[in-house]
């Protein structure tokens, strides 16, 4: 039964079909979505991108894109999810049999960032202990790689586990599987309530206290002082759109499962510009925090702000870490930093293995239960298996930088231009859109995401592309960046191609009734129907995606 | 804090966090609307489901 494949009656016993789950109402949906959205990449990210690239004039090119690329994007998830109601692949394969595999890859891409986010996630919980003893001495670096990880000066695939990860990690899967056991309502939009305003209030007193640290203004100073000249530079534009793009959670197909939960009726725009300026609201405020200790770091070592401000692993592991033992109250401090760390990385994780949950619940017509252990399981063992190891670091190093560059940017190119240019599907998603939210989107929407997003992330994907083939990464191994880089993002693709082939189960949501009906504002679909026999039929989409589904939806009792 | 540090500063809270408040009162000026109950059920009922190719 593949999208080609003859038609087959669905069994009579359909009862056993479980219903989809659904949110209790848009509030906890826009709670998981900004929890989602707001992840390490905010906290850790966004501060040095805006520092590198212009500082305070930063703003200029981050506003614009996210309002031609980053809620354009999230609106066409929406408007995938919310229509097609279903995991990437079923929503995929309702819109056009063809996009099925577009949407496994968008499932693969979870599957290989989930594996090694969640370590991340054991260690800033590890290190929220550390926080009240100060554990790390004088020498963050050393305790990190050292004492806490410590890291192989092999380059390959150990299974030397390390017990101060490896316990942790196997907690976090605990919870995570737990939470996503529970089901999208019970278990995603409850742990939302509690963890996204705690997440907000931690933040807060931790933002405020920084700024009472010696030396914050001269880093806010440094955050925020305007370099104009470097708005005529392309680079700064490329990485407020990347900034923007990796922040919101967009196009690896997080917000068109969470969509997929929706009401019939819910203002898909109202709740994506809340979700989108709150997400840039925080990465904001997680820029002045950063920024405020940064400067209490540059003043306590009598260096410029220049010297001491980083990213990624090295500000939260080793800049916080000095920064926690130099300022009055750092226990505070660390606490509430490494706190953040985790709630924020938490959220963001049950989105990303809800997808696969999803995925896999669509597609044989598991129950959730069932479907959370079956799935989460085996990729908690996966995780578990690869990274809390001796050579785990340079292992989470070459995922992330290749599942970020050449899996999100790659799918998210193939996905626009095949809603675009390829199935046409804009006007109709556009219309689907209006039929329910607040603010209605025009003709622009189609072109920021038909004309201006595929043309930024071609360019971020071929620039990527030429430096890693002329550079190679990081000085690792050509073996090791060609095995867990290179090697598997061609290898999500061939992947995602299969999985397209493999039959859905006669349970699966796939066979559930006709969805165009019930997905669209009924009576907008009435008038379109007559519309279309008058003029035969044309709807602007291909025949099965204007049905919903495949062969037969077209004759609905 | 420069001068200049400081208006950046003042611009990019009034946007981003302006942004945000005005996405809440449009939210909060457009109620959540009730879906018809009838509609869900028939979606869920299954009883009669058609065949993909």
């Amino acid at each position: 039964m593949s999208a080609s494949g003859k038609t087959q009656q669905a069994p009579s016993n359909v009862s056993a079909r479980p219903q989809r789950e659904m949110w209790s109402g848009r509030r906890v949906f826009i709670l998981a979505a900004i929890g989602s959205a707001v992840g390490l990449g905010n906290i850790w990210r966004f501060p040095y991108v805006a520092y590198e690239n212009g500082g305070g004039a930063f703003i200029i090119p981050y506003l614009v894109a996210l309002l031609t690329a980053g809620i354009p994007l999230l609106f066409l998830d929406y408007a995938i999810g919310h229509r097609f109601r279903g995991s990437p692949p079923l929503a995929m394969r309702r819109l056009h049999p063809k996009a099925e595999a577009i949407g496994w890859w968008q499932v693969g891409i979870c599957f290989v960032i989930a594996v090694y986010y969640a370590v991340i996630i054991a260690w800033a919980g590890m290190y929220f202990i550390f926080s009240f003893t100060t554990a790390w001495g004088e020498d963050a670096a050393g305790f990190f790689t050292g004492e806490f990880l410590q890291v192989s000066d092999q380059v390959n695939l150990g299974f030397d586990f390390v017990p101060s990860v490896l316990i942790p990690l196997i907690l976090v899967w605990g919870v995570v599987i737990a939470i996503l056991a529970l089901g999208v309502q019970k278990g995603i939009a409850r742990s939302s309530i509690v963890f996204m305003p705690l997440l907000l209030i931690m933040f807060l007193i931790l933002v405020v206290q920084a700024l009472f640290l010696e030396g914050a203004w001269t880093g806010l100073d440094a955050f925020f002082t305007p370099d104009w000249t470097r708005l005529g530079d392309s680079s700064i534009w490329v990485a407020a759109y990347g900034q923007i793009f990796f922040s919101l959670s967009v196009a690896f197909g997080i917000m068109i499962t969470y969509a997929s939960y929706l009401r019939r009726k819910t203002d898909l725009t109202g709740s994506g510009f809340v979700v989108g300026f709150a997400n840039s609201g925080f990465e904001l405020l997680a820029g002045i925090g950063v920024f405020a200790a940064l400067g209490f770091m540059a003043a306590s070592s009598g260096v410029g702000v220049d010297e001491v401000a980083v990213s990624g692993i090295g500000l939260a592991f080793i800049a916080f870490p000095t920064i926690i033992a130099q300022a009055p109250a750092g226990v505070l401090l660390g606490v509430l930093f490494f706190g953040s760390l985790v709630f924020a990385g938490l959220t963001s994780l049950i989105s990303i293995v809800e997808v696969i949950i999803a995925a896999v619940q669509d597609k044989l017509g598991w129950r959730r239960v069932k479907a959370a252990l079956i799935v989460g399981i085996p990729i908690a063992l996966i995780s578990i298996l690869l990274f809390p190891t001796t050579t785990g670091l340079n292992l989470l190093d070459v995922t992330d930088a290749f599942v970020n560059s050449f899996g999100i940017v790659a799918v998210a190119l193939v996905a626009v231009v095949a809603m675009s240019a390829g199935f046409g599907a804009l006007p109709r998603l556009r219309e689907h859109i209006n039929a329910t939210s607040s603010v209605k989107l025009g003709r622009s929407w189609q072109i920021f995401i038909g004309g201006v997003t595929p043309v930024v992330l071609g360019y971020i994907l071929i620039d990527t592309l030429t430096t890693r083939i002329s550079e190679g990464y990081g000085g690792l191994p050509d073996w090791f960046v060609g095995v867990f880089g290179w090697g598997m993002v061609i290898a999500l693709v061939l992947i995602a191609y299969l999985l397209s082939k493999i039959p859905w189960s006669l349970r699966s949501a796939a066979y559930e009734k006709n969805i165009h009906e019930p997905i669209l504002d009924a009576e907008l679909d009435a008038n379109k129907s007559a519309t279309n026999k008058t003029k035969g039929g044309q709807t602007g989409l291909p025949e099965t995606a204007a049905s919903g589904s495949a062969a037969g939806e077209g004759k609905n009792p | 804090m420069s001068t200049s540090a400081i208006v950046m500063m003042i611009i990019a809270l009034l946007a981003v966090w302006g942004g945000l408040g005005l996405a809440l009162l449009n939210l909060k000026r457009n109620p959540e609307a009730i879906d018809d109950e009838e509609a869900d059920a028939v979606l869920h009922d299954g009883a009669s489901v058609s065949p993909l190719r």
